[in-house]
């Protein structure tokens, strides 16, 4: 019995090991095949729009067809004024909820709750845009910057909501107990205690809420609209660097194809830089806390 | 070299202090049933804390030691679905009546707990939290205090030279002596220990136990303890709890040599539990 | 905690030791001096207070031993006080027993041989002297000093055992006195073998080795 095991066992040995390999092959081509995948957008972008990405681009409003040396400097500005109006749509709702989740609601409620922010995740983001649309621009009777930022705000809310209120919870128990068994009232406990030691965290989640709407296109279409000018006023249209990309992308002259590609670098490089900060961010305050 | 002179006979002082000279009782508890839902976990507890002492509290996990150390600063109240009958009288008052403001009774009733638990703040600011909260705010008196409460949890002397670094870089026992030292900020009369050194080495545990041991001319101290050996060393009194029932409570050195009750006898020498 | 308690019952030991001493002195003065208050003194006064010393001192060691689970030198230490304890307690009946003789022979014409006693008490007491001071200052060379000197009471005490056997063979009226010295020499003889073995303990705490029963052995 004992040598039939080992016989069969030893009979085996070379398909065991050529299947091993295979399947370890494979899965290597795969993790290859994302890194292609990134590489090659990014080399795209850098090939094709690096030749406009100059001095012009970033202070320059865009011209008319075939006038040379037209910029996006009003789309990058319109994108930094929009995604500060929609942090300060989505960070205090966002926040707000996920605190009230974590440290105070019930159960029941909370798991509804959470149940909604994952339904509210998959929505497709044309429908935040719609809703902005129906509830802010209609009654304004104006695309505007508001709009546009209530848009990209709704969005991030359910990211923080759900990040901020897991973080929160992650706080061991014991902690809030012992701030307080030292008489302190609860809410000061939440403040004082649980959120800085939940804020690393929370910060990564609200940076990545902010990566996730800085490149959003369709929810502007109905709401910011863009604008060929820079905007005096909040309730003015206002342009974004995801709408001009999409709009210079679709038309049919080589120029402003080109000038998409620049806009859609910038684009990215402003989402990476979001996230390095993030990372910076949670990396300083860890250091920090663990004292080294 | 010290010299040995036989001194003239005198009466032997009397075989030992008795420890039973415990002046005041400063945690009374009456008949109290206690309830986790339908489930009576602590059942008709009376027992009186001497002031200025050391009391264990022993028993096998799930005995109900915890829920009784967290009913004398109503901690039990966070916890939904709980209920409580009976009187625990702190300092000769009822502290559960509607009246109670229960933030001031956890301010007179201290407590560290099993895992150690600073503020994400520095070592300053975990000490000075608890005086702020009350309104101390002058550079000067915080300063003070917060030393005193470092020496008095000596814990001085390995962190005065930085105060503004987390508390979480600091070591395990570190750690826990700063939170004594934050429980002592708030000038408690009683200290609640729920296994202060079950996460703790064994070099860290002793230190944390002289440290019990130096606080209770000032303190009464209640602490729980898995530990029998160490309920043994630290403790005056001692008691001992099985299944939500107060088995046995007596001083310490009786309790570990001649104790009253059989029960007790064949749980501390191992036969059970 | 620990320190403190081994404290306390080191210091009892002491006070209980120099109690006893003081007995074993008192009993011989006061057989050379006539004085029977003073053998009455260790017989009723002094003997029940070694007594409850010895019961406190027991008690807190089994204390000790119960909440502090000492090991090492400190379990030696606390074993050792404890065998100690019990020597002492010996001793204080030894000290009785000499005074009972002594309130006997007080009461009669004096025989002579006290010389021979006195010296052997001398020695005797001064033998658990050091022996108690060797313990306080864990001096072990004092301990050893006290072994060797055992020989010294031993041979007076033959010599005594030698002379009354003499004595009473000529003499028959003197035996009862006789066996009365003789019983108080024998009893200073066990004194010194007891300071002989709390030197011996002291030994033990100190170094941890046993050096009961091997008559050779260097310090």
């Amino acid at each position: 019995m004992k040598n039939m095991i080992q016989e069969s066992f030893e009979r085996t040995r070379l398909r065991r090991e050529i299947w091993n390999r295979t399947m370890v092959c494979i899965l290597f081509l795969c993790a290859v095949c994302v890194l292609f995948i990134l590489f090659d957008i990014l080399g795209h972008l850098i090939v094709q729009g690096i030749s406009s990405l100059n001095v012009n681009f970033f202070t320059r409003l865009p011209r008319a067809v075939g006038e040379q040396g037209g910029g996006m400097a009003n789309t990058i500005v319109g994108t930094f004024v929009l995604l500060v109006l929609a942090v300060c749509v989505g960070v205090p709702v966002g926040l707000g909820s996920g605190i009230y989740l974590s440290e105070y609601a019930h159960q029941r409620f909370a798991q509804t709750v959470r149940f909604m922010t994952d339904v509210m995740n998959g929505v497709p983001s044309i429908v935040f845009g719609i809703f902005a649309y129906v509830v802010c621009v209609l009654p304004m009777k104006t695309f505007s910057a508001v709009s546009g930022g209530f848009a990209l705000g709704i969005m991030m809310i359910p990211i923080i909501t759900r990040t901020s209120e897991q973080f929160m919870r992650m706080v061991p128990n014991q902690l809030r107990e012992a701030g307080l068994a030292l008489g302190v009232p609860q809410w000061r406990v939440t403040v004082d205690i649980v959120l800085p030691s939940a804020m690393g965290g929370i910060m990564t989640g609200i940076m990545v809420a902010l990566a996730r709407v800085a490149g959003e296109t369709a929810p502007l279409l109905f709401t910011a609209f863009g604008n060929r000018y820079f905007s005096h006023s909040l309730t003015e249209p206002i342009a974004a660097l995801p709408l001009q990309v999409f709009d210079y992308a679709i038309s049919p002259f080589d120029d402003w194809h080109r000038q998409a590609w620049a806009g859609a670098i910038v684009l990215i490089t402003v989402v990476f830089a979001i996230n390095l900060f993030a990372s910076f961010f949670v990396a300083r305050r860890n250091k920090f806390l663990s004292g080294r | 070299m010290q010299i040995y002179t036989p001194k003239p006979s005198q009466a032997p002082t009397q075989p030992l202090k008795k420890e039973d000279s415990f002046q005041d009782i400063q945690i009374q508890v009456k008949n109290l049933n206690f309830f986790y839902g339908p489930r009576l976990s602590l059942k008709n507890i009376c027992i009186g804390i001497p002031s200025r002492c050391v009391v264990a509290l022993i028993g096998p996990s799930g005995c109900g030691k915890s829920t009784l150390i967290r009913t004398f600063n109503r901690m039990n109240d966070l916890i939904p679905g709980t209920r409580m009958e009976g009187e625990i009288l702190v300092e000769g008052a009822n502290i559960y009546t509607k009246e109670t403001d229960v933030v001031a009774l956890r301010r007179e009733v201290g407590m560290v707990f099993q895992k150690s638990t600073p503020f994400p703040k520095t070592i300053y600011e975990n000490v000075a939290y608890g005086l702020r909260l009350i309104g101390i705010s002058d550079k000067k008196v915080l300063n003070l205090i917060v030393e005193k409460c470092l020496r008095r949890a000596a814990l001085w002397d390995e962190v005065k030279d930085h105060l503004n670094r987390s508390a979480l870089s600091l070591s395990g026992g570190q750690q826990q002596r700063l939170c004594i030292a934050r429980a002592l900020a708030v000038e408690p009369k009683i200290i609640l220990m729920d296994e202060p050194c079950s996460a703790l080495d064994p070099i860290a545990t002793s230190r944390i136990e002289e440290l019990i041991d130096s606080l209770k001319s000032e303190y009464t101290i209640v602490v729980v303890t898995h530990n029998m050996q160490q309920a043994a060393r630290v403790s005056d009194k001692t008691a001992f709890i099985m299944q939500g029932e107060l088995v046995e409570f007596n001083t310490t050195s009786i309790f570990f040599t001649k104790p009253s009750n059989k029960v007790t006898e064949d749980y501390i020498t191992g036969r059970f539990g | 905690m620990f320190k403190d308690k081994v404290i306390e019952l080191k210091h009892q030991l002491i006070q209980d030791a120099s109690l006893v001493e003081e007995m074993i002195a008192k009993s011989i003065k006061g057989l050379l001096d006539g004085k029977e208050e003073m053998l009455l003194e260790v017989m009723n006064t002094e003997e029940p207070k070694v007594n409850d010393y010895d019961r406190a001192i027991d008690e807190l060691c089994v204390q000790l031993i119960a909440q502090y689970e000492p090991v090492a030198r400190d379990l030696r230490m606390v074993i050792m006080m404890i065998k100690m304890n019990k020597d002492l307690e010996r001793m204080a009946d030894h000290a009785v027993n000499i005074s009972e003789s002594s309130l006997f022979l007080i009461t009669h014409p004096v025989l002579g041989h006290y010389d021979d006693l006195k010296l052997m008490g001398e020695n005797a007491v001064r033998m658990l002297k050091d022996g108690i001071n060797a313990f306080v200052n864990e001096d072990v060379h004092l301990a050893m000093s006290v072994r060797e000197r055992d020989n010294v009471v031993d041979d007076a005490g033959d010599k005594i055992l030698k002379d009354l056997t003499e004595l009473m063979r000529t003499k028959k009226d003197s035996i009862p006195r006789c066996l009365q010295l003789m019983r108080i020499a024998h009893n200073l003889e066990r004194i010194a073998d007891l300071s002989t073995n709390i030197a011996e303990e002291v030994i033990y705490i100190v170094e941890g080795r046993d050096v009961k029963h091997h008559p050779n052995v260097n310090p």
